[in-house]
């Protein structure tokens, strides 16, 4: 806190305390602003057009028509959900034992690295780049989109149950090991119950995530909600599309209501 | 935890019988659900495609080895593109974001029963909603270009932003607030020197952790018109040039690690 002289007035001190890096920071970001937005083309005839057509999709929005294409609403539903509920199960299931294998204080190095290295892959990469590969090698449908949100599981899951493996209370193994018990039961006793209300928490987590990406996939061809709502907007039909958003709205709302209460139970 | 007697020998269980049989139904049922969710998406899969996939998959790969290098020179103004959309977008999602977030905190709304609703409900709709599907309804609406994708990554990221940014509203030190309050000062003041220095911290990680996603997000916004190293991504795609697709798959994932380690350094640097 500086007190200036005489005025002995107070300014909060800056969040950047070096003067000479706070001003390179602020010019830099100044020219980079003023670069990027030059280089954003705006069409304002186009703009001023689209006017009315978002008017149009806030109107459709405020009158969802659920009914006039019910059929292809629902079929697309039920693929995302089921193609939610297949992945969501197979992703944690095969993401334990890579997870094992990605904490340090578990794991013999080779093994660490190959399974950091499936994580980093897994993470890096939009869950639709990795739908275009698998509807290129499986085909179109919901396989190929079951397949692509299983694999982004495992990266997302794998992680950050590694890094909570990690984490862990070394004396609580240690007194397991103590026992004479073999590596699999030090897994079990000693180690599974110090992450188990994070498995959960994060497995509930995940079943948003994965909802809201099977509504993706579809978009590349690979089964879900997304096929329909491409093409409610290509042929500019707003209030099934308004219909379909309110649906994915109120499910994902839905799934992160029942997750809280079941998160308030475990922990 | 129970003792579960079992013929003298007397070994240890976790949960008395009865858990035992509910816990086990439970995981039969789970079984169930899920083999029955599976039929649906077996039943209108093509098997002999998926028997086909290793091959296809092999087949793949020798289309996109080797990259076709030269192409790259075509790439650096749809990756300026894309870095402009995912900046940008981040920082209208931010001046959007901040206000949402101070009505939806409990302990900044104006109103608890007006418009704390309106602000969560804001908030749900937009992380509800993936970035790619924001622009699918952008490019219908503007019409193709960067300046969909930067509205739609801004709308994707004004729930994510607001809600981290109310939760560390919510979960702020009062004694500072009152402390201010008690020295005169009106509400712009205790805002100012009461709420914000506490929150700016978490304000800033949000923000660096947001951009980093929408560096992400930003390199398949293309796929549907909106601009960026996407649309390059899509014609390559669309016209089977799998050499050239490769050297893209490359080049997001460079700037993907380029971007998560930037943004691991300034968050390493605030907190």
């Amino acid at each position: 806190m500086a007190v200036a002289g005489a005025r002995r007035s107070w300014s909060p001190p800056p969040l950047i305390a070096n003067p000479w890096l706070r001003w390179a920071v602020v010019i830099g970001a100044a020219i980079y602003l003023y670069l990027a937005l030059n280089s954003v083309p705006l069409n304002w005839a186009r703009i001023l057009d689209g006017l009315s057509r978002g008017w149009l999709f806030v109107k459709g929005f405020l009158t969802p028509d659920f009914v006039s294409r019910h059929e292809e609403i629902f079929e697309g539903l039920l693929e995302s959900v089921v193609m939610t509920v297949v992945s969501t199960v197979l992703g944690v299931a095969l993401a334990l034992p890579v997870a094992l294998g990605a904490a340090k204080n578990v794991a013999p190095w080779p093994v660490y690295y190959l399974c950091r290295a499936f994580i980093a892959a897994s993470r890096t990469f939009q869950e639709v780049i990795i739908a275009i590969l698998f509807v290129a090698m499986f085909g179109f449908g919901p396989f190929a989109g079951m397949l692509t949100i299983t694999f982004a599981t495992i990266g997302f899951m794998a992680k950050l149950l590694a890094e909570d493996i990690e984490d862990i209370d070394r004396s609580q193994v240690e007194a397991i090991r103590a026992t004479g018990a073999s590596w699999a039961q030090t897994v079990n006793y000693a180690i599974q119950p110090q992450v188990l209300p994070r498995l959960i928490g994060l497995s509930l987590y995940r079943v948003d995530i994965n909802f809201r990406e099977s509504a993706v996939v579809g978009i590349v061809g690979a089964g879900g909600i997304g096929a329909t709502l491409n093409t409610a907007f290509d042929r500019y039909e707003y209030s099934v599309a308004g219909a379909i958003l309110l649906l994915i709205i109120g499910i994902v709302m839905a799934c992160e209501y029942t997750s809280g209460l079941i998160r308030r139970r475990v922990q | 935890m129970a003792t579960g007697g079992g013929e003298g020998a007397r070994t240890w269980r976790r949960r008395a019988p009865k858990r035992d049989l509910a816990v086990w139904f439970g995981w039969l049922l789970g079984l169930l659900v899920t083999l029955e969710c599976f039929r649906v998406i077996a039943d209108v899969t093509i098997w002999e495609f998926v028997w086909d996939a290793p091959q296809q998959a092999g087949d793949l790969f020798s289309r996109m080895v080797p990259p076709r290098w030269p192409y790259i020179d075509r790439l650096w103004l749809p990756l300026w593109d894309t870095i402009n959309i995912a900046t940008l977008g981040t920082l209208l999602a931010i001046v959007m974001a901040v206000p949402v977030a101070f009505c939806a905190a409990s302990n900044t709304t104006p109103s608890r029963l007006l418009v704390r609703p309106v602000a969560l409900f804001i908030i749900v709709a937009s992380r509800s909603i993936n970035s790619l599907i924001w622009a699918l309804l952008l490019v219908s609406i503007i019409g193709p270009g960067v300046l969909a994708g930067i509205i739609a990554i801004a709308l994707r990221s004004i729930g994510f932003v607001a809600k981290l940014l109310y939760e560390a509203i919510e979960e702020i030190d009062t004694a500072q607030v009152e402390a201010v309050a008690a020295t005169g000062a009106g509400p712009g003041q205790v805002l100012t020197y009461g709420i914000v220095p506490q929150i700016m911290p978490a304000f800033a990680g949000i923000s660096v952790f947001r951009w980093d996603i929408n560096i992400r997000e930003s390199t398949v916004l293309g796929l549907v018109g909106a601009g960026g190293i996407g649309l390059e991504l899509q014609a390559s795609i669309s016209t089977l040039a799998w050499p050239q697709a490769s050297v893209i798959f490359l080049l997001i994932l460079g700037t993907v690690l380029v971007s998560e380690w930037v943004s691991a350094r300034i968050r390493h640097a605030i907190i």
